[in-house]
């Protein structure tokens, strides 16, 4: 490269166009001069033709490489077929076929960079730049013809054209917006979404049953320390809407000792002999409070490890939620069998805008 | 490929000369050829990153293509028979059986579900990194500001197309990442409720989210993606390369090898590289087992879940929040808890978003910028850079304070209250050690300019001193170290016109102040000659 490809600071006013340095410091009169771009080192394959020779062999060999690879995959694909009574199977069709094909595209990828880096010519080339705005007569042929399709169109001057094709085309979209609507069903056809938010599978008397077999639990079988995950009587995968009702009924029973209960004077009745039933949903963002710590009675949510007390009306003790686990008050029937009361006295799960209203 | 004159006179005879004779009567391709064929590009390994993450989108398109082809977006419930064993006779959806199914029963079908799947992570990843080099080289300056702009929202939707992707095959991992999702929407203000009621079509989980979630993957965000590439390499063939600081690199030009053939050789090679490393991932390395999580159920959940890791600063900040914030206003709730997070990391990222604006109107330089910048001789924006990373990154942490709490046998209450201090003391301590870190190397460059290298050579000097030799640098490795633009901070504001002193102009000023108060100028010529110890061979320009 000769120097007269350079361009020093003074042809930089060609990019910089007259524009602001700001608070640049620039001081032509001290300051270095680009000694231009360094002389051209060659490499081996430039210098000895053997080496250059060496680097085309190494190039023919990675393509016959990347060929095989290919080749391989599909033999791996044949020759390991995938048992549908032996799970065993995939696991070589998995790793033989993905090494196959990754050789065959890692070998084809190294060689071509290989072929351009050691054999293709490697003398920098310099394309000159020019200032991002167009030039004085690009912009001048543009406004020409702006100003031509303003003249012949009446757009500047027909304002109550104007206006009221800003109007329709701003009305326009809206019906495919109102169309969303639906994308949640009518309250008609599903409820008032807060309304529903409010209520579960829970009613007086539904007997608890363990998640996810449906047996109930004798009130005597639950032993101290120990934690049942549970699920309303009759909510099985043949229930209509079973997930969303599953997702706001399951409940965790825990039994402590009695006099380990701290419990609101309201709240004495909703515990037998130590039996309390909280909501499994975290307050939240709804994860499965499903982490049980049996000596400190601490619930954990893996999610954002929102801690709760049971022994304390699930009081949080630590992590983001910011309310108690709602309560589900408990009894036993006839037949010794644990029974809600009744639905919970308060929505569960996280919040949401009209949880108080 | 060669081109040949469409004159009729010269009749093309070779196959090529005739297929290319077509196509250009049919095209007038030699234009563009012309035109781009020996356009030149810049090297650098960094350069390298942006090119990782459009690869990495073409593998995720192939890939997914695969998946298609297989995969049955319903909610539908199905029992399972397939040939995993532990889970037959179970109740799941169709979605979940077909990735079993896919993962079980096709050939090549987990190897393409597993090369998906971190062919995503990649391409999140290298997004990012290419972000950061951006950032710290200064390449968002004037005239690629607004390519900034879409390559940060690029960004964005990389992770909207993750996280619609990994919840589709509706297994009990990704179930409670939606479940996540219901809560954060819940959260919002006043439509909450409706909010997610519009997206689940109804209660969570509904029946519909799966296939709404598939619509968006597969079509809509991937149709965005292509348009905002197509943009961002589109801006990137106007504003041409920009390039490292060096010898024959200036503002006007641009330095490097041509299109054809060196930049496609390696470009193109590359591209089978990094398709051949994912594929070598996805054949070695299990990701995703969803087979071992089970269908989605409301009710289990287990120990340590975690988000995929671009999920993980949302998923952290949520976890750092102290508890019960949360307040009743006029009978609405407002759950703080969720608000202040989503706000502390929406405004992250939105200080991503409009840096480029703000330092542009601090230094007020309107020039365009083609040659970088290295870190270090932009200190403020370095370390603004680092502080970011910083509260990034302990978000980031947090998602994973169980995971710590139980590896290194530590409280995880301790690990949470750590980490909510480093929130705010990491960005700050960040913002100093890379601020003087900058300046420290500065001084070092200014140091081997005006004395040399230290040689390690000792001499005893007639008078008995001893000093080591300093060897003077040549003129190419001199001008890499003061090329660079130096910014002086505004120390008095002017009246403007109307003799006031306007509030806009006084925040410059302190802004300026904030950027360019502790500042090192390049060398200068005189500073050379100006006594300082000379070296001994100063080539002549």
């Amino acid at each position: 490269m000769t120097n007269s490809d350079q361009r020093s600071d003074e042809d930089a006013i060609d990019v910089q166009g007259g524009y602001s340095s700001g608070i640049a410091v620039i001081d032509p009169e001290d300051s270095f001069t680009d000694p231009g771009i360094e002389p051209h080192r060659p490499r081996k394959t430039d210098l000895f033709p053997e080496a250059e020779k060496r680097s085309a062999r190494t190039v023919v060999a990675w393509m016959v490489l990347s060929a095989i690879g290919a080749v391989a995959a599909i033999v791996a694909y044949v020759v390991f077929p995938i048992d549908g009574h032996d799970i065993s199977t995939v696991r070589p069709n998995n790793l033989f076929l993905g090494l196959g094909i990754a050789l065959s595209l890692l070998a084809l990828g190294i060689g071509a960079v290989h072929w351009a880096r050691q054999l293709m010519v490697d003398e920098e080339t310099i394309d000159i730049r020019h200032p991002q705005r167009g030039s004085e007569e690009a912009q001048a042929g543009a406004l020409e013809v702006l100003d031509a399709a303003n003249k012949e169109s009446g757009f500047g001057r027909r304002t109550l054209i104007r206006r009221s094709l800003i109007g329709a085309a701003v009305l326009t979209p809206l019906p495919g917006i109102v169309m969303l609507r639906d994308l949640a069903p009518l309250a008609t056809q599903g409820g008032d979404p807060a309304e529903l938010l409010r209520h579960t599978m829970w009613t007086a008397g539904t007997r608890l049953t363990r998640d996810p077999d449906g047996t109930p639990i004798k009130a005597s079988d639950v032993q101290i320390g120990s934690a049942v995950h549970v699920i309303p009587e009759g909510l099985t995968n043949e229930t209509e809407d079973w997930l969303n009702k599953k997702a706001k009924a399951v409940v965790l029973v825990v039994r402590l000792e009695e006099e380990d209960l701290i419990e609101a004077e309201e709240k004495k009745s909703w515990s037998y002999h130590g039996i309390v039933a909280y909501s499994k949903i975290c307050t939240h963002v709804g994860c499965p409070v499903a982490l049980v710590e049996q000596h400190t009675h601490h619930l954990l949510c893996p999610c954002h490890q929102s801690t709760f007390d049971v022994a304390d009306g699930a009081k949080v003790i630590f992590g983001p939620a910011n309310r108690a686990l709602p309560q589900l008050p408990i009894a036993v029937d006839d037949e010794g069998y644990l029974v809600a009361q009744s639905d919970f006295h308060e929505p569960v799960g996280p919040s949401f805008p009209e949880r108080a209203l | 490929m060669t081109t040949t004159e469409s004159a009729p006179a010269a009749a093309p005879r070779t196959f090529i000369g005739k297929a290319s004779n077509y196509l250009e009567e049919r095209s007038g391709i030699s234009v563009a050829v012309k035109e781009f064929g020996r356009k030149v590009f810049p090297d650098h390994w960094s350069f390298m990153l942006g090119e990782v993450a459009l690869y990495s989108f073409v593998v995720l398109v192939l890939s997914g293509t695969f998946l298609t082809l297989f995969f049955q977006p319903s909610m539908a419930e199905v029992e399972y028979h397939g040939s995993y064993a532990p889970l037959s006779g179970m109740h799941m959806s169709a979605a979940y059986a077909s990735t079993l199914h896919i993962s079980f029963e096709v050939r090549g079908g987990l190897l393409m579900r597993q090369v998906h799947h971190w062919a995503a992570l990649m391409f999140v990843a290298a997004a990012g990194l290419h972000m950061l080099r951006i950032f710290f080289t200064g390449a968002f300056r004037k005239p690629r500001e607004l390519n900034w702009v879409v390559g940060f929202t690029l960004f964005v939707l990389g992770m909207a197309a993750g996280f619609t992707g990994y919840s589709l095959p509706d297994d009990l991992l990704s179930g409670n990442g939606l479940r996540i999702i219901d809560g954060v929407l819940k959260a919002i203000p006043i439509v909450g409720t409706w909010l997610s009621f519009l997206m689940f079509g109804g209660e969570f989980p509904g029946s519909v989210i799966i296939s709404r979630l598939y619509m968006a993957h597969i079509m809509l965000i991937p149709a965005l993606i292509i348009a905002m590439i197509g943009l961002h390499l589109l801006m990137v063939v106007l504003h041409k390369h920009t390039q490292y600081p060096g010898p024959g690199r200036t503002n006007n030009n641009v330095v490097g090898y041509p299109l054809l053939p060196v930049y496609a050789g390696k470009a193109g090679g590359f591209f089978f590289i990094v398709f051949g490393v994912l594929v070598a991932i996805g054949s070695l390395v299990t990701i995703n087992p969803i087979w071992a999580y089970g269908p989605y159920d409301p009710s289990p959940v287990s120990a340590g879940t975690q988000p995929d890791w671009y999920i993980g600063p949302v998923d952290g900040a949520l976890r750092l929040v102290p508890p019960h914030i949360e307040s009743v206003i006029f009978g609405w709730t407002f759950s703080w808890n969720i608000l202040i997070p989503s706000l502390i990391f929406g405004i992250v990222l939105i200080s991503v978003a409009i840096y480029p604006f703000v330092e542009a109107w601090v230094t007020g330089d309107r020039r365009e910028h083609h040659v970088l910048d290295r870190p270090r001789n932009a200190p403020t924006r370095t370390a603004i850079g680092a502080a970011l990373m910083t509260a990034y990154s302990v978000m980031w942490a947090a998602a994973s304070g169980d995971l710590m709490a139980t590896h290194f046998h530590v409280d995880v209450f301790l690990v949470t209250h750590v980490l909510q201090v480093l929130l705010f003391v990491g960005p700050v301590v960040a913002y100093f050690i890379t601020k003087r870190i900058c300046l420290g190397l500065q001084k070092k460059d200014r140091e081997i300019v005006l004395h040399g290298i230290e040689s390690g050579e000792i001499v005893r000097l007639a008078s008995g001193e001893y000093v080591e030799v300093h060897k003077p640098i040549d003129e190419y490795e001199r001008w890499r170290l003061v090329d660079f633009t130096s910014y002086a901070p505004i120390e008095r504001t002017h009246p403007n016109a109307d003799g006031k002193i306007t509030f806009g102009s006084r925040m410059r000023a302190a802004l300026s102040r904030w950027f360019y108060e502790d500042r090192i100028s390049p060398v200068k010529p005189s500073e050379l000659t100006s006594g300082h110890e000379q070296p001994e061979s100063l080539p002549d320009n």
